[in-house]
């Protein structure tokens, strides 16, 4: 890989989540052994079953939660606490009910700039509004919005403070598929203008293959590890309509299933072989589309074209 | 009629109705009685007792008397001939000035000192057995202690209201600082947001309901106690007067102090009614 030659703006260390028990005795390892690194202007989305602390490493990065060890280091220092630099985008979308759409991000852009006067503010935060596409209703409170307009507000807040790096915790996860598909793609706009660096948990695969230049897979927990990490070769700028008709996307989409489906619960039992990758195994599709024809010949199964949309949903 | 009534209509009709009935029970209930000397008593004692006369009006005030006393009550409700002879509107505003007082006070006591309790889960579990135990207790028990600490009969009663004030706004300003959900804690803190400025942008109007809530509630208890209170300590205010006027044997009196006492407890309500509209959010 070229890209780990120059510095990473992200970089993870060893870390670990540890769960005290209630006992006193061992504790329960939630994961650990988690390293991997986050390149300037990267996507990388996360996946893998409930339970093996996609959250939890989410959460770390953005400060709000603390590992048992390792380390976070992001732009050369080390992540200690919450940061106006780190956005985060809520699967909840954490809007205040009580304020209106231009209040909620004016919120935000007043925090990141306490100086600016109620006019610059104003100005900016309407920029944000208007980029996600809610002109026209930003004095209107969250109650009056659909979920899929809350979390444009959601994405404007994050946006609007001009973070260095962006948060996802599964953001349209309580979208529906019709939703989620057309704010997938204005995501991917903003993204694009803004080279902005995203690290997202996602449960559904073809959003993965979609808005992520990078997918991590963590095997089931608990002693979860990030096992492999895929490069998404679709070449940039991404479309819904048109993405599936690459030769990657069903070899990529396949392995990413088949990870889901059955390997992501056998890993826990080769972790600690002698003969365990000490690091994650990266997949480029060149190989995979070399091994899912073999496979395939093997086992004697096509591939699933046309098949529905698979939405791991959360547990 | 073709015309249908709308919901606000039949229930101001049906409000009427049952307004009328009210009177119509009332004026028969009071209606002057011929009084038969029954068979068996003796009819000097029953003479003695107000049956000596062919009829006898009830002493219990009739309708129509009721609406005399209203009329001429509201009609100067602010004269004042002395320690036992003011208008109503004298005795209601002292009631309201300590009432507002005691409430005040705990509001400002209450308020502040349930966002340290609902911000710490360790001072709320070493608060929370005091409060337990002198939530329970009627505020006139404090009274012989506020008279002998305080040693005026005003201020006690303010200290009393104050007492009753309390603990619903600290047990619900703690309650709703405590359960401020967590995604918009972890919103302020991702902004970086300030504690002075989270406290009042986010955690405030965030439990805003709840702490409205206890107030609400506070005040409807300080307005039962003061008419207690007051009639414990005397002198002025409403509690006073009903006090006063049972003693005089004035029924009609007593009875339009009643009214009096359930109309301004409605208006107290109805301002936290309107607050509570105001700060309320739907999620």
């Amino acid at each position: 890989m070229t890209a780990s030659l120059s510095h990473p703006f992200l970089q993870v260390e060893n870390l670990a989540r540890i769960y005290p028990s209630p006992a006193g005795g061992d504790g329960v390892t939630v994961f650990d052994h988690v390293n991997f690194r986050i390149h300037k202007g990267e996507f990388v989305a996360v996946t893998g079953h409930s339970g093996c602390g996609k959250s939890t490493i989410l959460n770390i990065l953005a400060g709000l939660d603390t590992a048992s060890t390792g380390h976070v280091f992001m732009d050369g220092r080390e992540v200690a606490g919450p940061s106006l630099d780190r956005g985060v985008i809520f699967q909840s979308h954490a809007l205040m009910p009580w304020l209106t759409v231009l209040e909620n991000v004016s919120f935000a852009v007043k925090s990141r700039w306490p100086n600016w006067n109620k006019q610059k503010t104003c100005d900016h935060a309407m920029r944000y509004i208007e980029l996600v596409g809610l002109k026209g209703a930003e004095h209107k409170k969250p109650s009056q919005l659909s979920g899929g307009m809350k979390q444009r507000v959601g994405i404007a807040r994050a946006f609007s403070i001009e973070p260095k790096m962006l948060l996802m915790d599964e953001p349209f996860g309580a979208l529906d598929a019709l939703t989620r598909g057309v704010i997938q793609e204005e995501l991917l706009k903003i993204c694009a203008e803004t080279q902005q660096t995203v690290f997202m948990i996602t449960h559904d695969v073809d959003e993965a293959i979609l808005l992520s230049d990078r997918i991590m897979l963590m095997s089931n927990g608990p002693h979860a590890r990030i096992a492999e990490i895929v490069n998404n070769t679709l070449p940039r700028p991404r479309e819904r309509s048109a993405i599936h008709k690459h030769p990657h996307y069903y070899p990529i989409r396949n392995h990413l299933v088949d990870f889901l489906v059955s390997r992501s619960k056998q890993f826990g039992n080769l972790r600690d072989a002698p003969d365990a990758p000490s690091s994650p195994t990266v997949f480029d599709p060149v190989d995979l589309l070399e091994s899912a024809v073999s496979t395939e010949a093997e086992a004697g199964h096509t591939a699933p074209v046309g098949k529905p949309h698979i939405h791991l949903v959360n547990a | 009629m073709k015309t249908r009534l709308s919901l606000n209509q039949k229930s101001t009709l049906l409000s009427l109705a049952l307004f009328g009935v009210i009177l119509l029970v009332w004026q028969l209930a009071t209606l002057p009685q011929a009084h038969t000397v029954a068979a068996g008593v003796d009819p000097e004692y029953a003479a003695l007792m107000g049956g000596g006369g062919a009829t006898a009006a009830s002493s219990f005030p009739t309708p129509a008397a009721m609406g005399q006393t209203l009329w001429d009550k509201l009609s100067d409700p602010f004269y004042d001939n002395g320690p036992n002879d003011k208008g109503i509107g004298i005795q209601l505003a002292y009631s309201l000035v300590r009432v507002l007082g005691g409430f005040f006070l705990a509001a400002v006591v209450a308020i502040p000192l349930g966002f340290v309790i609902g911000n710490s889960r360790v001072i709320y579990q070493a608060v929370d057995p005091y409060v337990q135990v002198l939530k329970p207790i009627s505020p006139l028990a404090w009274m012989p202690l506020a008279l002998y600490t305080i040693k005026d009969a005003s201020a006690s009663s303010i200290f009393v209201i104050f007492i009753c004030s309390l603990w619903p706004m600290l047990i619900n300003t703690a309650h709703g600082v405590a359960n401020v959900r967590r995604d918009w804690l972890d919103v302020s803190r991702t902004l970086e947001v300030n504690p002075l400025r989270k406290a009042f942008r986010v955690v405030l109007p965030a439990a805003a309901p709840t702490i409205l809530a206890g107030m609400r509630i506070s005040m409807g208890i300080a307005w039962l106690v003061i008419v207690a209170a007051e009639m414990l300590v005397g002198g002025t205010g409403i509690g006073y007067f009903v006090w006063n006027e049972w003693n005089n044997l004035s029924l009609t009196n007593v009875l339009f102090a009643i009214l009096m006492i359930g109309v301004v407890g409605m208006a107290l309500d109805s301002v936290f009614g309107v607050l509570s509209k105001r700060v309320a959010y739907q999620e």
